[in-house]
């Protein structure tokens, strides 16, 4: 099976702190960022992974995995750990983060999988800076593919996948006919989440992301690389949408300490209106 | 607090000198450690037990002879391989030593010294964790003096016959090969041979040593040669004299003085974490200069140790590194880890002396590591001798 996994990289949600807005709030200031993969995408990339390989010999590809990102030249870090974690190849769309909307994206990721003709793609459900929670679902209408968002596991059939997703009260399980598109949630990376033909039902993987080994990150920087212009995949680059104004949260009031219970229900009462 | 501390990465800013490849390197490690690793590493240290069940998992990273090119290694380079031992040595010295030991006294000898077929024959298997490997050099009564060294192998035919005792060996208790140093034939030190000693051969045995209040989460034992039988097949011919040993140990001491920072490091972060939480006379301990003096003090000198390290590791990636530049590094670096780590246990009060927090542990480590791979006081005369041309050993 061949599959496309789209990576985002997001502000180190452990130092969001650093994020700076300039007075105006027409921007987000992004210089002293720290970086890291989004983990939806992290986990969409393991459960990719794991479909195109036995479980139990994941040093034999049996399919390929192509990543791909937008972004500046710096971006290629995320790709360089996607390759040392076990992707085949790398594409980055060259572009800055300001040319870039929802709705761009998703289309120029239609025209990547119109030249790859991947049998899937698999994305995380949302990046976890912006939570728009679009490009997938709008990639699906754009192809005219099956989609099954939010999923939890995954399981290989001849010619589809077995989607199960999470919703409220249950699980929803979904056969999707390939080529489909799936978006992941965070369960994905459990131990008896995602199957591939190849994998036997009574393996356990590890849980959580697979560790890159050294030596795949030395290798990493021999596997290709390929770069592509926006205005190769997009006609129509003007922005859909546009931000008209950013502001922090407001910063958190200090505590107060109640001396006993009957003022704790008081002001929860009269103050918070809670109860 | 009206800012968010400066970590003790941003302060030496070293992270901007790294490639992409080194920080994937550091984080790959970095994870393993604190996620498989760190959860029960004070249970293991007070057990007195090196997680051997871990092995695949280590060799599976690519961690055993990281910076070893072919059969099966990752060839890293020094930075790579220096920023993965410090992550190592942050979960815990004896993590970090079975590493050291495999990697730069176990795998490299028989890489630099050893013939193609005895690369193919060990190398591989080690590099997989499937053969482990020990290193025997010192004696109970030869340490920093390692020509005085009694063991002894006579030729016999093609073959040499083994006799004498080795102390304090990492790994010994449960490695299938031993890289053993002797004196051929009652030669001086220029005879010195390295020998490849496959568990099960006659003669062979390596008893535990216990009690150890230090490194407890690796195992040492003895190596004991009572007319062990080695063959021809098993010398490493590309090495004579002292200078065999020795090279491994400059390998191993540069991964030490870079590993040590890690220890350094956890016990700075626990002791700069407990002060920011720790009320004493209505504020913050951190709020005290008392103890702000000393977590400066302490990070300073991890700053300091860590730009040397990687500037040194820079050097060895050009093969321009001395081995009196590695006992710089040693001597400084495991000096300044074991004096943070126990002014850390100091700063973390009575908390300290539990394993619930890792400064003791990180301490009573660095105990060994100072002493081992040439203790403080063999490096100052190394570089005494290197700075004013005399020896004074």
């Amino acid at each position: 099976m061949k599959i496309l996994v789209p990576l985002k990289r997001v502000a180190d949600p452990d130092n969001a702190n650093k994020i700076k807005i300039p007075a105006g709030g027409a921007t987000i200031d992004t210089t002293g960022l720290e970086w890291k993969p989004n983990p939806f995408d992290e986990y969409a990339l393991e459960a990719a992974l794991r479909l195109t390989e036995n479980g139990a010999t994941p040093k034999t590809r049996g399919g390929e995995v192509i990543v791909v990102t937008f972004g500046p030249k710096e971006c290629e870090t995320t790709l360089r750990a996607a390759l040392a974690t076990g992707a085949d190849r790398a594409i980055r769309v060259d572009a800055k983060d300001d040319e870039l909307d929802g709705s761009i994206v998703a289309k120029a990721l239609r025209a990547i999988v119109d030249k790859e003709k991947p049998d899937a793609v698999v994305m995380g459900k949302q990046a976890v800076d912006g939570d728009s929670n679009q490009i997938g679902q709008m990639l699906a209408q754009h192809l005219g593919w099956p989609q099954a968002t939010f999923a939890a596991t995954i399981e290989e059939e001849d010619g589809a996948l077995l989607v199960g997703r999470e919703v409220d009260g249950g699980v929803i399980t979904l056969r999707v006919k390939l080529p489909a598109l799936v978006t992941v949630d965070l369960r994905i990376v459990a131990p008896t989440s995602v199957y591939s033909k190849q994998t036997k039902r009574d393996f356990k993987y590890n849980d959580g992301v697979r560790f890159a080994a050294l030596p795949a990150i030395m290798a990493a920087k021999k596997k290709p690389l390929a770069e592509l212009k926006l205005a190769e995949l997009v006609s129509d680059t003007a922005l859909k949408v546009q931000y008209s104004r950013f502001e922090a949260p407001p910063s958190r009031k200090a505590g107060i300490k109640v001396k006993d219970v009957a003022e704790l229900v008081t002001r929860l009462k009269n103050e918070a209106k809670v109860i | 607090m009206s800012k968010a501390p400066l970590t003790l990465e941003q302060l030496s800013g070293v992270d901007h000198l790294l490639s992409d490849e080194e920080r994937l390197v550091q984080h790959a490690v970095r994870r393993f450690v604190r996620e498989r690793f760190l959860p029960g590493a004070g249970v293991r240290f007070e057990e007195e037990r090196f997680p051997v069940e871990m092995v695949p998992e280590i060799a599976a990273l690519g961690l055993l002879g990281a910076s070893l090119t072919g059969y099966g290694c990752a060839g890293m380079s020094a930075v790579s391989y220096g920023l993965a031992l410090s992550e190592l040595e942050y979960g815990d010295s004896g993590l970090r030593s079975f590493v050291s030991v495999q990697g730069s006294l176990a795998m490299y000898p028989i890489w630099r010294y050893g013939s193609d077929a005895q690369k193919e024959r060990w190398l591989p298997g080690m590099a997989r964790g499937e053969l482990i490997g020990c290193f025997g050099l010192t004696e109970p009564d030869a340490g920093s003096d390692p020509g005085a060294m009694k063991t002894r192998a006579r030729r016999d035919g093609d073959d040499y016959v083994l006799t004498g005792t080795k102390m304090w060996i990492t790994n010994a208790p449960f490695a299938h090969v031993a890289v053993v140093w002797a004196k051929v034939d009652d030669g001086g030190p220029e005879s010195i041979k390295g020998f490849v000693i496959e568990r099960g051969a006659k003669g062979f045995e390596t008893p535990t040593v216990k009690g150890k209040m230090s490194l407890r989460a690796s195992e040492t034992g003895e190596i004991v040669l009572d007319g062990c039988r080695v063959p021809k097949a098993n010398v490493l011919d590309g090495a004579t004299g002292l200078g065999g040993p020795l090279s491994c140990l400059t390998q191993a001491r540069f991964g030490i003085s870079f590993a040590v920072l890690g220890a350094a490091k956890a016990s700075w972060e626990a002791a700069a974490a407990y002060a920011q939480n720790r009320v004493a006379f209505g504020k913050p301990i951190a709020a005290k200069q008392l103890i702000q003096e000393r977590l400066v003090d302490m990070a300073q000198e991890i700053a300091k140790g860590e730009i040397m390290a990687m500037h040194f590791a820079r050097l060895k990636d050009q093969s321009k590194l001395s081995p009196a530049q590695v006992s710089l590094c040693k001597r400084n670096n495991c000096k300044i880890a074991i004096e943070v780590c126990r002014e850390a246990r100091a700063i973390l009060g009575g908390n300290g002396i539990l394993l619930d927090y890792p400064a003791i542990r990180h301490a009573l480590n660095l105990e060994s590591v100072v002493t081992y791979e040439g203790t403080h006081e063999v490096h100052t005369l190394i570089l005494g001798k290197a700075l004013t041309g005399h020896d004074a050993f």
